[in-house]
């Protein structure tokens, strides 16, 4: 009754939208990268845009079904296939006992999202199913899934839907979103410590793309820039931080805190990345280029809110079309 | 400035949380405020609040933006509605918060082997290393904050004669690793990449995700999984190797020098 890992993969762990509400303790919020692409993946099988999810990177898992489910995937594409036929991403998949899924090359994005109808069967950690892998809990057993595991199906999919005897079905409708794969432009505000950079530094910061180093994972992505010359030297003392937080090195380089970012620190914090703009941020990987743009309050504000009217369009639209399907 | 006369500043954190700044230093009187300000949001939130967070002298609020946003008016960001509210707040009394905190006598191993770097502050200070943990546990240190990592707890302040700062890079550090950098001190609940400097090893659980610590405060269930909070004091005492591994319960190591009470 679950999904079995019969191959592991580098890192595919639960996520939800994360554990939010312990920071005061240092507990930090993990969930996922992309909350976007999670969102839009869960919405497209009917469940609640929260619901947990498998985060996956590339070399990802192969998984095996025991029992017949509706799934979806969404964010990066990895070539995903089911029993070797190639299946498209923000697609509803019937799939059925015995279907092999499993992902061949990665051709956009760095995470690629798998949402099943009616979630997981796991113990929430603190008021999430987020993997919290530095405190080993949350998620799957506290840690990435290998191979082996099997995670449960909580529900079994609705008797509505007439899966065929063996193999699987994708089922007409997509997902109609526009991410724009291949513009490096990333919009931030200023931080804190923004006035801090000399002139110089500070038009470096936004003339120049910075290429993410090998040194980036779910904590955070270390940028191979110019070191950027700093006007004061003075400590700061240690802060909240946030997602997408642009932090300043004391060697003069940069890191952009990701999902798994502690929750305080003490480095000048020059930039944040606009909330808007995380779901792209999320999809960049090693080698990617990223070029910082700065924008206001107001800018960041109405990007948020188109975004989320654009997802409660969406999520009305997979309702309307999955229960018009089941009615056939 | 708030009620009391401390001046403060607010900033944008990013578009979906703000930080009030009382002036970016380690102090009492500061952290003081910080920690009655974040227990009142506790149990009387902003609206939209999600968290907040508090550290030494600054104190995060995150909210909901795409919530909020339906209740501002257009003509503003969420952000000045918010700070508007906050800063309604800061403008009275704050509310009488009678929280107990407590003294928490907290056993350390100075044996090399867990302490990495003590020899370098025996060298860098020309104090004998008895002296180095002589000061290092003579002094009550105070909880301000929690972050980093689960239930990590900042502490000063270090005696000045063995204040040492971080390291350049990052190294792996070993649980329980009691640590400097500059004033503060802190003890790692967990293995993790840290740049503070390494002199000591407690045996003790700091933070444990699986079975709430016994803990004296009642008004937040979440608080039960750390052992420290802002407003405990700690202080260190020595223990040999022996002691260590009887409290974890465990057979000491056999090798050179293990087994021998100085």
């Amino acid at each position: 009754m679950s999904l079995k890992v019969i191959k592991s993969g580098i890192l595919d762990t639960i996520q939800d939208l994360g554990r939010w509400g312990h920071q005061h303790l240092g507990i930090n919020p993990t969930g996922a990268m992309d909350t976007y692409s999670m969102r839009v993946t869960n919405m497209m099988v009917g469940n609640e845009p929260g619901e947990a999810v498998i985060e996956m990177h590339f070399p990802s898992s192969v998984f095996m079904f025991t029992r017949p489910a509706l799934i979806a995937l969404g964010g990066a594409d990895f070539s995903p296939s089911i029993n070797g036929d190639a299946v498209p991403n923000l697609h509803c998949i019937m799939v059925n006992k015995n279907d092999v899924l499993q992902f061949h090359q990665p051709l956009t994005g760095a995470r690629t999202y798998l949402a099943a109808k009616g979630g997981f069967a796991l113990n929430k950690w603190m008021d999430s199913y987020s993997t919290h892998l530095k405190a080993g809990a949350g998620g799957y057993k506290g840690r990435n899934l290998l191979k082996d595991d099997e995670v449960l199906l909580r529900a079994s999919p609705p008797a509505s839907l007439i899966f065929k005897d063996e193999g699987f079905t994708v089922l007409p409708w997509q997902a109609d979103i526009r991410w724009e794969k291949n513009s490096p432009e990333v919009f931030a505000l200023p931080g804190n410590e923004w006035e801090r950079l000399t002139a110089e530094a500070k038009e470096n910061f936004l003339m120049t793309s910075f290429v993410i180093t090998r040194q980036s994972d779910r904590m955070g992505f270390r940028l191979n820039n110019i070191p950027l010359p700093s006007m004061s030297n003075e400590e700061v003392v240690s802060s909240a931080v946030s997602f997408g937080t642009v932090q300043l090195l004391p060697d003069g380089r940069l890191i952009v805190l990701m999902a798994d970012h502690q929750t305080t620190g003490g480095y000048p914090r020059i930039a944040h990345v606009i909330t808007a703009h995380h779901s792209k941020l999320a999809q960049m990987k090693a080698g990617d280029k990223i070029q910082f743009r700065l924008t206001d309050l107001q800018t960041a504000e109405e990007l948020l809110i188109k975004q989320e009217q654009h997802l409660q369009q969406l999520q009305n639209a997979c309702i309307f079309r999955l229960e018009e399907f089941q009615k056939k | 400035m708030n009620y009391t006369g401390l001046t403060y500043h607010i900033f944008p954190l990013g578009d979906s949380a703000l930080t009030l700044d009382f002036g970016n230093s380690i102090n009492e009187l500061f952290n003081k405020e910080v920690i009655g300000r974040f227990r009142e949001l506790q149990k009387h939130p902003l609206p939209g609040m999600i968290e907040a967070v508090p550290a030494y002298s600054a104190l995060t609020i995150y909210y909901d933006l795409p919530a909020l946003r339906k209740k501002v008016p257009a003509n503003r960001t969420v952000f000045d509605w918010i700070k508007d509210q906050l800063e309604e707040r800061l403008q009275r009394p704050m509310e009488e918060n009678i929280i107990a905190t407590k003294l928490v006598k907290i056993p350390v191993c100075y044996e090399e082997e867990f302490a990495h770097d003590i020899q370098e502050i025996v060298r860098l200070k020309s104090l004998p290393l008895e002296e180095v943990i002589r000061i290092q546990t003579s002094v009550n240190y105070k909880v301000y904050m929690l972050g980093f990592l689960p239930g990590f707890a900042y502490m000063g302040e270090v005696d000045k004669r063995i204040a040492m700062p971080r390291k350049l890079q990052p190294e792996k550090v070993v649980k329980g690793s009691v640590g400097i950098a500059g004033i503060q001190t802190g003890i790692y609940p967990l293995a993790s990449p840290g740049g503070w400097q390494i002199i000591g090893r407690t045996p003790l659980k700091l933070f444990d995700a699986n079975s709430p610590l016994p803990s004296i405060r009642e008004e937040a269930s979440d608080n039960a999984f750390c052992l420290l909070h802002p407003g405990d004091t700690v202080q260190f005492y020595p223990i040999t190797k022996n002691d260590f591994y009887e409290i974890l319960n465990l057979p000491t190591p056999t090798g050179e020098g293990s087994g021998v009470r100085p």
